[in-house]
């Protein structure tokens, strides 16, 4: 029993940490942000690269991979969003063009592979990051096997949730975020900088997916593809928790992930995968604007 | 009635299209003198791109040597190269291109199951001849295509009575993706299991490049198995030899004992989590002749890459070449009529051994073998035939070397 309420648990870690950064992108600031997905293949690539190149560790490569991904997050704000804020369909497309540039970067090794010159870690094969021993020696406490690697994806889930619970409603900056996203014209009107508080907004929750990519190179394959079938997952929780609601995500990634879980070990991952979908299904017809929902922009 | 149908397709394209082109059509492929057009159609781009483009270079270097070794006939062979970007459709449409618009009688191709599928009826069609070098689950038997990599009986008539008697693993947990080859491949391993005195209790599939592999090693470990027998195809190999060893199971307890996991998937997954871990293929990096050690330092030179691996589609990739070359010299023709007559029973002495075309079915006598994977995440040999034994791809429905069912004359359709 222990063991199927870990094997959600870590399912719904998995779900929080993809779909923290994107409820900050999509909830905080209307973007539907496909590219969100490659944002989190640049975390994995960084601590691929930084394994190879560096030799650094995945400790190190978290907050690398944070500031890689949050960088160009804020260079994709900085030169496309931010011409295209209100216009959520467009930027659908235009992140999903950004996605697809992400991608052949780093298949053609940034355009060099057409000089001839090959970067180890790049191109259009498999990677793999390297983690420590320890955290793959799972261990025995009580007839309970724990998972090292999984505890671990856990606890860095919860650390980056209460970070940003943290930003979100304890700080200045946070509760101008929170301002825009009731209504950036009057938050513009009472003095906050709209533009510079959403670019920042936009590269933290950038930040956050590059965080997710070296958590998932653990124990996922890392290729150019990665980012796609991770940002719909992310979108689901978004759309079910509520757009814009902390709390809403949270337990939309928990629920989500325990069912998955519990079907998967009952039947099979197939019927698991459908019955959730269904389950997204009756929820946003039982609740259209998610499980937890405020009026908004 | 197959194959009265067939000529009769082939003679009315083959009317309609001389009546449109005059006598250039069947002399196509050797237009200028002195030198023969033969396609090669990989995946340059797209997801499977890694594994298709060492396919591609494995054949263009046996072309470059046979040129440099004076060619075919005197001839020199000259290779068009097609992008198939990993999916069926361009697949398709770029052997319609190399069959039709450069009229090439040979072109050697494909690595999934799915692009050769899709290429089939243009080659059947135009009555071509394809090259396929990729394991595969059976079930085929055209005369348009060559098979030289390995059937279902090439890598699981050694492999399961090896683990029930050697190992004695009795209980099977049977695991695949979910499309035709390990659906295929488990059919023939449970009659074989049942055979050998085994019992399978489980059979199940995830989706193809599914990475979270937590529930089911979960299952796994649960269920009382003694061994798992692996169809897990691509990047999903990855994420379940990492999830199997994070849930602690070891594989001198519970092996894997697999029959896509090569060279390649290793490299990709990290060596320490296969290490003790079993693959069946004639093929491996690992064997231990000079004809192989010359190969793998040819095909590195040859790619430029030091640490370049080699594995069983590769090699496969490379001697076919040879075998059509050998079958061009023994026609004296290049038409695929020609060559599909000069194949049969060709024989040739490639990296894993002897390898010879069966004359009936078109597919390739090759050596299986067994693999057990190491900590540099090379295979250590630990069994392997004296010999090669007679391709069978009609064996999950109970082909027999006395019984066949894919004859030169056609699919007996009537033993189904």
């Amino acid at each position: 029993m222990s063991d199927i309420i870990f094997i959600g648990l870590s399912l719904s870690s998995i779900l929080l940490l993809v779909a923290l950064g994107l409820s900050i992108t999509y909830g905080a600031m209307g973007v539907i942000n496909m590219a969100h997905g490659e944002l989190v293949m640049i975390g994995a690539y960084t601590a691929v690269l930084a394994g190879i190149h560096l030799g650094l560790n995945l400790f190190f490569a978290l907050p690398l991979a944070f500031v890689t991904s949050g960088l160009l997050g804020l260079l994709i704000e900085r030169v496309l969003i931010r011409r295209l804020y209100g216009r959520i369909i467009d930027t659908l497309l235009a992140t999903w063009g950004v996605a697809i540039v992400l991608q052949q970067l780093v298949r053609l090794e940034f355009g060099l592979s057409f000089f001839g010159i090959h970067v180890e870690g790049l191109g259009s094969g498999l990677q793999n990051m390297a983690v420590p021993a320890f955290l793959t020696q799972p261990v025995d406490i009580a007839g309970f096997t724990l998972q090292p690697y999984r505890s671990f994806i856990i606890v860095v889930t919860l650390l980056l949730t209460g970070l940003t619970w943290w930003l979100m409603y304890r700080t200045p900056m946070g509760a101008q975020v929170r301002a825009i996203m009731r209504n950036p014209q009057i938050a513009a009107a009472c003095g906050i900088d709209v533009r510079r508080v959403s670019a920042l907004t936009f590269a933290y929750g950038s930040g956050l997916a590059g965080v997710a990519g070296v958590l998932l190179a653990g124990f996922k394959t890392v290729m150019p593809e990665m980012g796609a079938s991770v940002v719909v997952d992310g979108f689901l929780v978004v759309v079910v928790g509520g757009v814009g609601s902390l709390l809403g995500t949270v337990l939309a990634a928990g629920i989500l992930g325990q069912i998955n879980g519990v079907v998967a070990l009952l039947s099979n991952d197939i019927i698991a995968r459908a019955v959730v979908f269904a389950v997204v299904i009756g929820l946003i017809l039982w609740r259209p604007r998610g499980l937890f929902s405020f009026k908004s922009r | 009635m197959k194959t009265n149908r067939r000529n009769f397709l082939k003679q009315s394209t083959a009317f309609g299209a001389a009546a449109a082109l005059g006598p250039s059509l069947y002399a196509g492929a050797a237009r200028a003198s002195g030198e023969i057009e033969v396609g090669i159609l990989f995946s340059l781009t797209g997801g499977l791109s890694i594994i298709e483009k060492s396919l591609a270079d494995a054949t263009m270097m046996a072309i470059d040597e046979i040129n440099a070794a004076g060619g075919v006939n005197g001839m020199t062979i000259k290779p068009i190269l097609e992008d198939g970007a990993s999916d069926p459709k361009t697949f398709n449409e770029k052997a319609s291109k190399l069959v039709i618009r450069d009229r090439l009688q040979t072109v050697f191709g494909s690595y999934t199951s799915a692009s050769r599928k899709a290429v089939l009826p243009v080659f059947e069609k135009r009555n071509s001849l394809y090259f396929y070098p990729t394991y595969y689950e059976g079930f085929e038997c055209s005369k348009n295509v060559v098979y030289t990599g390995a059937v279902p009986n090439q890598q699981l008539s050694n492999f399961i009575p090896w683990i029930i008697n050697t190992l004695g693993k009795k209980k099977f947990f049977i695991v695949g993706s979910n499309y035709i080859y390990p659906r295929e491949m488990a059919k023939v391993s449970k009659i074989l299991i049942e055979q050998h005195g085994g019992e399978w209790i489980a059979d199940e599939y995830l989706e193809l490049g599914h990475s979270e592999w937590g529930a089911m090693v979960s299952k796994i470990k649960e269920s009382g198995c003694d061994v798992v027998l692996s169809n897990v195809v691509g990047d999903s190999v990855v994420a379940f030899y990492r999830e199997f060893k994070n849930q602690g199971l070891t594989h001198d307890k519970l092996p894997i004992c697999a029959t896509v996991t090569s060279e390649i998937e290793i490299a990709a997954m990290g060596p320490e989590f296969a290490v003790g871990s079993y693959t069946s293929f004639p093929y491996f990096q690992a064997i231990d002749t000079d004809r192989n050690r010359a190969f793998i330092e040819r095909y590195r030179k040859y790619v430029n890459d030091p640490n370049a691996v080699t594995h069983h589609a590769l090699e496969s990739s490379y001697f076919q070449v040879y075998l059509w070359k050998q079958a061009v010299e023994k026609a004296g023709d290049i038409s695929a009529d020609a060559v599909r007559e000069g194949i049969k029973g060709q024989v040739f002495e490639a990296p894993n051994g002897t390898v010879t075309v069966d004359p009936e079915n078109l597919h390739t006598y090759l050596t299986p073998r067994i693999a057990q994977w190491g900590a540099d995440g090379q295979g250590t040999i630990i069994d392997e035939y004296k010999e090669p034994i007679e391709p069978l791809p009609y064996v999950a429905y109970g082909e027999t070397p006395d019984n066949l069912f894919c004859k030169g004359t056609g699919l007996d359709t009537a033993k189904l």
